[in-house]
């Protein structure tokens, strides 16, 4: 090898917190670094970070980051001899990289072969089976009757699942745990395919139990080379969105994951692959595997994967472009601690995980470092004072934490989750606090159906426990003080009659009062609760939006706004209201009236930013419920928002072509 | 001597018992304290000097001779806010209604005379049926006295007034001339002529709660200048309030240890101001940027959004700060916008405190509306209001600084100290669009042309530098740096003097 870098120049055909990662990276390898971008992206972060930055179109993904001929002619401006396509966009299509490979523009992934014999889902099936690599048991011939139905589940195993051919939406599926099921599952399948989609024929397969979401990721080069490092498991989705990955996987034992890398390899090499991928695989309760699908690209969740390996994953994926062989064998993969990546989305968990659009009024990640126990490492494409906007994905940045032990990384991810500040969107970090809190996703116990039996009705915020709540009253208290300290020592005071400022304050959250007495000191505060002492040190002054505390032996950061007699103060993803009262307010504040929140039932208020792109009903009409009225269009997304109940339009407020805020009221009714 | 003690505090309990356990049970099942935890949780504890506890009226009317309470439905004295001296009245609806006799506002007048002597804010606590009819005009020249006292007042010593029940009749109009008036959101109501009234003479249907809540005082009528939640948390904010003001008009604001460095520097101001001139942002994001630890006590926030107002602290120091909104109305000036900061610019005049202006103006709202409503005289105000502000005034302009609207929003023509713009800045008369169609008006049919006039006029006028070029603008600065150049700015000016021609008072058009 020498020293001269392999490429003079590539080109990023991506946006956001990848296109920064690959960046990076050329950067640390000498490399010359092309961002392209379109009209919303004029200021953002890739663009500030490359060497050279193109326009390619207008903020439509379709009609800029999409566009072939866009991406061919940044090339030909600039002269870049490779391109990393990044993940999503262009990355996985043929045609890109066969108009590469015509232009003599090296394609920094797979050949457009693999990426066309992986990209069919039945293709890739057949071609993994094939290579010996084990697919869900199932029989995709036609099935006549109930016995023959019985007789092929007895050969998959049970439980399997009775799927109608044309099927969708769990019409025609039935789940059958023994001979009597599978037999009854048959006829009612069938009869319900016929009655609903004029189709009876039925097919059957495995059904997996306690499926887990693990894959495998894979290096080859062009030399007939390929490793595996290690596998990621991502059983935490919403709605088949990734949310938290790690490496390796809670579940998996030596043996398992040999056998799987084993056979990821022999699928890349069946499909001749370079680069990196990965091999997805669904794991059931027993560690079964079988195969779901091959990613011809860098995932989103690469970041774990170099955290517990070393191996970073771009400079493999530049170096096997330009015809380099591996230098790491098999032997060399070490897999070292353990790594956590949390996904942070623009989407407020409170109103249902929808899109957040808006200026980034703060965003100040935790600080980045790296220790011989611990890593923080924050994959961003975003800055303070950046806007997201409704054309693109809403992820925003991957905070990703390693440690030795995964008890360890999961305490790292509390803390960087609880230090991280996004303010003027909004966002999923409570919730992604709240999943490293829960005690099944702590022991490991997870499947990809954890977040759907966990949160069946979405996030409302943290609970915290007793003790932390504790630990946060005492906190308050002690910060209260400290500000009621600094308020006393205003200038014009009456000299000799200034105020004292007490030892003792009540600190309210919700209906729970914690009495308080502080003794105050050089270093912090000893806090008296209940009977209970608590000792605080930080050095947090009035003002300061992220307080981190020691209370006792724990280590607590609180994003802290001040409110009327208090604090707004969150924490491990519980949004908590805190006053900190003297007894006499404490004492008097029960008399204050519960107000009901407004009665927003007759408004159709707008759930998201966006733009109203269609108006279904007008003023004086008669809506049913669940009628559609209106549409609005945010982060690509079309959102039809319905009737909740029935009644009369009585005034539209928006029109189409409007731009709406969060709780806009489109129309009023009767 | 000892039986002289008892008897004392006999009388003092039964002064503080107010208008006994059934009426102060009714007042707390109505979400409302009584006058005396009121004034508890409003003074630093333990602080609170009573006077004229043991005053009764003497009325002899109606068979009042059998209602005396001592006391008189009003609870009277002085204490602390941090340790700084504030005098107080708090009227005690348990008290026959907190209803107003001429000894119930000899005890209010004498606090005030107090107050104006040693140069002292007041705090009235209204919660008052309003004038004791049973005595007749005598209750009527009682409120006379206080108004008159309110008149002399003001701008000698702050008066801030909290309505905490009702307040009708004439009894508005005392609050009416303090300096800022607070409600209590759904127990608290201000009107001159009640809804019974409203119903016989307008044959109007109105609740109380419309005709004069906080609601209809913060949105409609910008009587209130704010409205909250409850007495405890109105009570919290009007502390916080006092430790932005100065105790009297020969004191400078009050200062107090800041923990937020002068020299910080907010890269994201740098992308406030959108790239396309017609998008919106948020102004406030400005002020909380800048602003000691982005502590901001807004008044005024629901009415007339399309202009921001409120106080904020620079180094520890009180600062008024007005800025046009772009979010609302694209930030333009209008009658209610010019009422709103004018008058908080004369009460920040008054009370020696800086002013901070950040412009962001497309001009004057155009139609009919305006001009029936008298946009001329209204606009006005606010000119003439920044014209004879003597105190410290810098000026930031964000971006539009067009037209008339230029000069009124702390132009240097307004004797404006320090006048700073970003790059991102238009001063101009118009906009490019207008002034193009004026200048052009043969090539409107040619787009090309126009295009180009317009360019061209973007090109020399859509920038700060003709106004620097001029001296205007005393110099363009990096929107990242606004803190620290405006702290500094502010610093420089700290021994600033300047006075206005002698004259007995001006006659800004009201």
């Amino acid at each position: 090898m020498t020293d001269a870098p392999l490429f003079d120049k590539i080109l990023i055909a991506n946006r956001g917190e990848i296109a920064c990662r690959v960046i990076r990276t050329a950067r640390r390898m000498g490399i010359g670094t092309v961002a392209v971008h379109s009209d919303a992206d004029r200021h953002a972060l890739h663009v500030e970070m490359a060497d050279e930055a193109v326009h390619i179109g207008p903020p439509a993904a379709a009609q800029s980051y999409l566009v072939i001929d866009r991406i061919l002619e940044a090339i030909r401006q600039t002269g870049a001899q490779a391109v990393h396509p990044g993940y999503g966009f262009l990355s996985e299509n043929p045609r890109f990289a066969e108009a590469l490979d015509a232009a003599g523009v090296a394609f920094i992934g797979p050949p457009k072969g693999a990426i066309e014999a992986m990209g069919d889902k039945i293709t890739s099936k057949k071609i993994a089976a094939e290579a010996g690599v084990s697919t869900v048991p199932g029989y995709m011939g036609l099935i006549e009757d109930a016995d023959e139905a019985a007789r092929i589940a007895g050969e998959i195993g049970y439980p399997v699942m009775i799927k109608a051919s044309a099927g969708g939406g769990g019409k025609g599926m039935r789940i059958a745990w023994n001979e009597a099921e599978a037999r009854e599952g048959f006829q009612s399948s069938k009869n319900e395919a016929a009655s609903s989609f004029g189709d009876d024929r039925i097919f059957i397969e495995k059904f997996v139990t306690q499926p887990r979401h693990i894959e495998i990721q894979v290096l080859a080069d062009e030399h007939g080379q390929c490793i595996y490092l290690g596998e990621r498991e991502c059983s935490i989705q919403r709605r088949n969105q990734k949310v938290i990955e790690e490496a390796p996987s809670p579940f998996l034992d030596a043996e398992t994951r040999k056998r799987m890398g084993e056979q990821a390899c022999a699928l890349a090499q069946a499909v001749g692959y370079t680069s990196a991928g990965t091999v997805e695989f669904i794991v059931d309760g027993q560690k079964n595997f079988y195969f779901l699908e091959m990613n011809t690209r860098l995932q989103v969740e690469h970041p774990v994967t170099e955290l517990i390996t070393g191996v970073d994953l771009v400079e493999q994926m530049i170096r096997v472009a330009a015809g380099e062989p591996l230098a790491i064998t098999q032997d060399d993969v070490r897999l070292d601690g353990w790594a956590i990546e949390s996904r942070l989305y623009a989407e407020d968990p409170y109103r249902n995980f929808l899109p957040s659009t808006g200026r980034l009024t703060r965003y100040r990640p935790p600080e980045e470092h790296v220790t011989d126990t611990a890593i923080v490492r924050n994959d961003t494409g975003v800055y303070e004072g950046g806007e997201i906007s409704m054309f693109y994905d809403p992820m925003i940045a991957k905070l990703c934490t390693w440690a030795p032990t995964r008890v360890e990384a999961i305490e790292g991810m509390r803390q960087a989750l609880d230090r991280f500040e996004v303010e003027g969107i909004g966002h999923n970090l409570p919730f992604l606090s709240a999943v490293m809190d829960h005690p099944r996703f702590v022991k490991g116990d997870i499947t990809t159906a954890f977040i759907a039996e966990e949160y069946p009705d979405g996030f409302a915020g943290a609970e915290i426990d007793a003790e932390q709540l504790r630990h946060v009253a005492a906190a308050a208290a002690a910060m209260f003080r400290v500000d009621e300290i600094r308020r006393a020592r205003i200038s014009g005071r009456l000299g000799n009659h200034e105020r004292t400022v007490g030892t003792d304050w009540v600190v309210a959250v919700g209906d729970t009062l914690f009495e308080t007495r502080i003794h105050a000191d050089r270093e912090g505060a000893t806090v008296e609760i209940d009977g209970a002492t608590h000792r605080v040190a930080s050095d947090w002054t009035p003002g300061t939006p992220l307080a981190v505390l020691q209370i006792d032996d724990e280590t607590l950061a609180l994003k802290v706004q001040p409110i009327v007699s208090g604090f707004r103060i969150r924490t491990r993803g519980a949004d908590l209201r805190v006053n900190v009262w003297t007894p006499k307010q404490a004492e008097l504040a029960r008399h204050m009236p519960v107000k009901e929140a407004a009665d927003t039932s007759k408004l159709l208020l707008c759930p998201m930013p966006g733009l109203l792109v269609k108006l279904d009903v007008a003023a004086g009409d008669e809506v049913q419920e669940g009628q559609p009225l209106c549409t609005v269009e945010a982060m690509k997304m079309e959102n039809i928002l319905r009737a909740e109940r029935k009644g009369v339009v009585a005034k539209i407020n928006a029109a189409p072509g409007d731009s709406l805020a969060v709780d806009e009221v489109i129309m009023e009714f009767e | 001597m000892k039986d002289i003690l008892v008897e004392l505090e006999e009388r003092r309990a039964q002064a503080r018992a107010g208008g006994g356990a059934r009426r102060v049970d009714g007042q707390h099942g109505k979400g409302k304290l009584t006058a005396r935890e009121r004034i508890e949780l409003l003074l630093d504890e333990g602080s609170f000097e009573e006077y004229d506890m043991f005053v009764r009226h003497r009325c002899h009317e109606f068979g009042m001779q059998a209602h005396t309470y001592p006391g008189d439905g009003v609870v009277t004295g002085w204490g602390t806010i941090n340790g700084r001296m504030v005098y107080v009245f708090s009227q005690d609806f348990t008290v026959l209604g907190g209803s107003v006799s001429e000894t119930h506002a000899a005890k209010i007048c004498k606090v005030m005379d107090m107050a104006m002597q040693n140069g002292a804010p007041v705090i009235g606590m209204n919660d008052s049926g309003g004038a004791r009819i049973q005595e007749g005009v005598d209750s009527l020249a009682a409120y006379g006295e206080v108004f008159q006292r309110n008149i002399e007042g003001s701008g000698v010593i702050p008066q801030i007034s909290m309505i905490m029940g009702p307040c009708a009749g004439g009894a508005v109009y005392s609050p009416a001339m303090t300096d800022f008036i607070f409600m209590v959101k759904d127990s608290s109501y201000m009107f001159v002529t009640g809804p019974d009234v409203v119903k016989t003479v307008t044959n109007e249907h109105v609740t109380a709660e419309e005709l004069g809540g906080a609601s209809t005082h913060t949105r409609k009528s910008s009587v209130a200048d704010a409205a909250f939640e409850n007495d405890l948390e109105a009570i919290a904010e009007v502390r916080r309030l006092v430790d932005f003001l100065p105790l009297n008009n020969r004191e400078k604001p009050p200062v107090r240890p800041f923990f937020d460095d002068p020299e910080r520097v907010e890269p994201s101001l740098d992308t406030l101001v959108p790239d396309n001139p017609n998008l919106p942002y948020d102004m406030k994001e400005l002020i909380l940027k800048v602003a000691d630890e982005g502590d901001f006590f807004e008044i005024q926030e629901d009415f007339a959004r399309n202009i921001v107002t409120g106080f904020i602290r620079l180094e520890g120091q009180t600062v008024g700060v007005v800025a046009n909104q772009p979010m609302v109305l694209a930030g333009v000036l209008d009658i209610d916008s010019s009422r709103k900061a004018a008058r908080f610019v004369r009460f920040c005049d008054c009370f020696e405190i800086p002013l901070l202006t950040f412009v962001d103006v497309p001009g004057f709202l155009p139609g009919t509306g305006q001009e029936y409503g008298g946009v001329i005289k209204h606009g006005a105000k606010l000119l003439f209001a920044y014209g004879e502000a003597t105190v410290p005034k810098v000026t930031v302009i964000t971006r539009k600084a067009y037209g008339g609207a230029y000069v009124v929003m702390a132009a240097k023509h307004l004797r404006a100290d320090v006048n700073y713009a970003w790059p991102t800045s238009e001063i101009a008369v118009m906009g490019a669009k207008g002034a193009v169609e004026i200048l052009h008006r043969g090539d409107l049919g040619d787009p090309e042309k126009i295009e180009a006039h317009t360019q061209e006029y973007d090109d020399r006028f859509a920038n700060p530098f003709v106004a620097a070029e001029r001296g205007f603008i005393d110099e363009v600065i990096q929107p990242r740096s606004t803190r620290r150049r405006v702290a500094r700015a502010f610093a420089a000016l700290r021994t600033k003097r300047r006075s206005m021609p002698w004259k007995k008072h001006d006659n800004i058009p009201l």
